[in-house]
């Protein structure tokens, strides 16, 4: 048994957020049928390739972001594929749907469809900047998203423009934010009876989120200050980013605690120098620079796992930067179980990140390989009780597999 | 009115620093009652702030979002102002109670035989030392569900790593992902993408795990590896090695699937990056015919009708040509202008607001999203909204942004329904108290 075996998602989202979202209900036993418009979802088009070679059944993102969860092809823009969603609304807990604000409405399957389907059924709209508002129909990617909406005004070096996070992190956060939402109202929904609309703007998930922006507005309204665009650069004693034999190593805040610093250094000699132990004289820039000439000549004498190894034992905050090599191939991740692996038809067999988290009872498995387009089109509205003359007129407009 | 989602829900915070924090916001803001024991005689230093009294010096200099204070005064209770504690305690309570003690402990058996999930990210170790495991919790509540969330799981070679998100996004591979692709990885700002994530799936396993308990009976409990679950972020990165053992490097603000141009440009400004005054203004095109849209909204200059930079693998090729073109288009342009410009003409483009600036944007101000908060000794200010807009069920920020103690009359009496004699006992013992011990600096 898995903990969502009992929950039924409709899911009329396409690209990242929305998927990811949907992707944890499914990885926790949700039974999410994926909707997909004649040519599917936008992600299928989106790289890594296998060989990078565009395939819409080959996408490494698409493959992640879908697995556990059933894909059918639908028309809105017919009478039968609306009446067929309508029957799979019926049996559903909730739906979720990501097109661009006033989409589905246009289409006449807008909120009032599902209410009408079931009154308890809630909907989650995800959307970049929200259901209403000027900026309603702005389009937005993760760059745009993230400048705007995330604290990256404060990310690189002060002289230079702004810089990301890597990928689409942004995206996958409000993701996970949204799987929130999703649960919230199928508590509602359950517990209380209580149908709903839910505007998710991925704005919004940023504006509000732990990752420094809350902070950097609250710190605003509080003093009038502004949070600096600054690097990590090596501060010292240690803090920030230092070179290594092999790569870099990351340090935060020990300075707080020089008698672990002096532990992991195996207490050399050039550490004992009274002014490296001065509270006062540990703050002049240029005892700061003598203290980080020694500590330059310890670090390239060793690897970033050696270094690291040396800071865990004395129990200082710190880490390595690993490459995604690095870290596919590390012990650590391998011996826990972290990575799986499923077989699909077009990409053979797949290595990916397993279970975000490890729940003792009812928790994560993965049961399906991301479905081909359109895979379980007439399965899921035969289970859903669709006449066979509609479900004729679906297959009929759908795209022959 | 309609109840909150998780009404009738009680979670125990014991977090500190950000990711265990998020969580239970997310989770008060869906109704939840969240409590956080807080011990009066230990400072944690990255959860209410680096030291208790600090020296005013200290926090002048550190970064904002670290050390601001409300009006720039130093107040004698600095613990209920660090902006990264007030960020994450709106919707929660707070009572004090000393852990390490029998007596205390026993005050948190008798929470937890009333509560429902008891939620900890201390570093490994720490619960342990407390004597506070899973098992110790299930004897108080056979029904309880309890959240961990140590930096690399609980086994393994590194399962006692002390990491904040910066640490583990790191071994995860961000830190060399991210960043310029012409300088050193150093150039990265520390951020803690990691504890977005795993605050988030927290909520969210939290309520899984409470869907498994109303179905069943059974409370459990949860482990969330923060590295573990950090992956998910990389996902381009981590199935292009997997799929093809291609290891995938920084790329700056470029965009991961190759469409161009896509970058960061600057802005007509009203000052520096020294003062914080520099605007930048962020575009993306997406398509060939996005591309023709974008040339015609910026006056179809000549430059842009090379057709070489018709297709996007011409503008891929030449992308740092087109990049310096687009801004000289931009730097004399205010950045807002050039939004509404480019998405007149269904272009991505955006400000990078600098966080300030929020709080004059039209649209947010349209959807007010703003709320006022009131906190007795901060004063009143305007705080970033709730994350979600739920129809039937809105969230609202019932409680301000918590103060040390600011419930131990309502924890100790109302849920814990100690009695006046049993009150005042624990208060001469230290157990209940409004301020740190004096002697924690």
């Amino acid at each position: 048994m898995q903990a969502l075996d009992n929950v039924v998602v409709l899911d009329l989202t396409h690209h990242i957020v929305g998927p990811y979202a949907t992707k944890l209900m499914a990885d926790f036993g949700a039974d999410v049928i994926k909707v997909e418009k004649p040519g599917g979802d936008i992600a299928r088009q989106l790289g890594p390739f296998q060989g990078n070679e565009p395939n819409p059944e080959k996408s490494g993102l698409f493959f992640y972001l879908n697995c556990n969860k059933r894909s059918a092809v639908l028309d809105l823009r017919t009478a039968a594929g609306r009446e067929a969603l309508a029957c799979l609304a019926r049996r559903a807990d909730i739906v979720v749907e990501n097109f661009a604000p006033g989409t589905l409405e246009r289409l006449g399957v807008g909120y009032d469809f599902f209410k009408t389907a079931k009154p308890v059924l809630p909907l989650v709209s995800i959307s970049n900047f929200g259901q209403t508002g000027p900026y309603r129909d702005y389009k937005a990617t993760e760059l745009v998203m993230y400048g705007f909406a995330g604290e990256m005004y404060s990310m690189g070096l002060t002289e230079r423009e702004p810089v990301k996070m890597a990928g689409t992190a942004a995206l996958l956060e409000s993701g996970a934010a949204t799987s929130v939402a999703i649960m919230g109202a199928l508590f509602a929904s359950k517990r209380h009876g209580i149908g709903q609309h839910v505007d998710v703007a991925i704005s919004e998930t940023h504006f509000g989120g732990v990752d420094r922006r809350h902070a950097t507005a609250i710190a605003y309204q509080f003093s009038g200050r502004k949070t600096v665009r600054v690097a990590s650069a090596a501060g010292g004693l240690p803090q920030g980013i230092y070179p290594c034999a092999d790569g870099y190593v990351d340090f935060t805040n020990a300075g707080l605690y020089p008698e672990r610093v002096d532990d992991m250094l195996d207490h050399p000699d050039w550490n004992q120098d009274p002014r490296f132990q001065d509270p006062i004289q540990r703050l002049d820039p240029f005892v700061v620079e003598e203290w980080n000439a020694y500590f330059l000549g310890w670090m390239l004498e060793r690897t970033k796992r050696d270094v690291w190894a040396e800071a865990r034992r004395a129990k200082l905050l710190c880490g390595p930067l690993f490459t995604v090599e690095d870290m596919f191939t590390d012990d650590h991740f391998r011996g826990r179980g972290f990575w799986t692996s499923i077989d699909h038809p077009d990409l053979g067999r797949v290595e990916m990140p397993g279970r975000p988290l490890l729940m003792g009872k009812g928790g994560w498995a993965l049961r399906r390989p991301a479905p081909r387009l359109g895979q379980h089109t007439e399965e899921v509205l035969r289970e859903a009780g669709v006449a066979d003359a509609v479900i004729a007129g679906v297959l009929g407009k759908e795209v022959a597999r | 009115m309609n109840p909150k989602p998780l009404e009738g829900i009680r979670v125990v915070d014991l977090c500190v620093v950000w990711a265990g924090p998020f969580a239970t916001m997310l989770l008060g803001d869906l109704g939840a009652e969240v409590i956080k024991p807080e011990n009066p005689h230990v400072w944690q230093p990255m959860t209410r702030g680096a030291m208790a009294r600090p020296p005013k010096i200290l926090l002048d200099r550190s970064i904002a979002w670290a050390g601001a204070l409300p009006d720039n005064e130093l107040t004698p209770r600095p613990w209920d102002h660090s902006p990264t504690f007030v960020s994450l305690y709106r919707n929660k309570r707070s009572f004090t109670v000393d852990l390490r003690r029998p007596d205390g402990m026993d005050i948190l058996r008798r929470l937890v035989a009333v509560s429902d999930v008891v939620y900890e990210n201390n570093a490994t170790g720490t619960m342990e030392k407390l004597g506070i495991t899973y098992d110790s919790l299930r004897e108080a509540n056979p029904r309880i569900i309890m959240v961990r969330v140590p930096a690399y799981g609980s086994t393994g070679p590194y399962y006692n790593a002390r990491a904040l998100g910066v640490h583990l996004e790191a071994v995860m591979g961000h830190t060399l992902l991210r960043g310029y692709d012409d300088a050193d990885p150093s150039a990265n700002t520390a951020i803690y993408s990691g504890d977005y994530l795993a605050g988030a799936q927290g909520a969210f396993a939290v309520m899984t795990a409470l869907w498994h308990r109303d179905r069943t009976g059974e409370g459990q409990l949860i482990e969330i590896g923060q590295a573990e679950n950090a992956a998910a972020m990389f996902t381009q990165a981590i199935m292009d090695y997997s799929l093809n053992r291609n290891v995938q490097s920084a790329i700056g603000n470029r965009d991961v699937n190759g469409r161009f141009p896509c970058g960061v440009y600057p802005a007509k400004s009203p000052g520096t990056s020294e003062t914080m005054d520099d605007h930048w203004v962020s575009i993306h095109v997406e398509t060939d015919e996005q591309w023709r849209a974008f040339a015609a909204a910026i006056g179809s200059p000549a430059w842009a009708a090379d057709p070489r930079f018709a297709t996007n693998d011409g503008r891929a090729e030449h992308f740092r040509e087109i990049d310096a073109h687009i801004a000289d288009f931009t730097r004399e342009r205010e950045d807002y202008d050039v939004m509404h410009l480019l998405q007149a003409a269904g272009v991505a483009c955006a400000p990078v607001l600098e966080a300030s600036r929020m709080f004059d944007d039209p649209h947010l101000r349209a959807r007010d999203f703003f709320k006022r908060q009131t906190q007795q000794t901060a004063g009143t200010h305007e705080y970033v909204g709730p994350l979600f807009k739920f129809g039937e069920t809105p969230i609202e920020f019932y409680q301000p942004p918590v103060m040390f103690g600011e419930h131990n009359d309502y924890v100790y009496r109302e849920v814990l329904k100690v009695s006046d004699q049993e009150f005042e006992s624990l208060r001469a013992a230290g157990h209940i108290a409004t301020e740190y011990d004096p002697s924690i600096p």
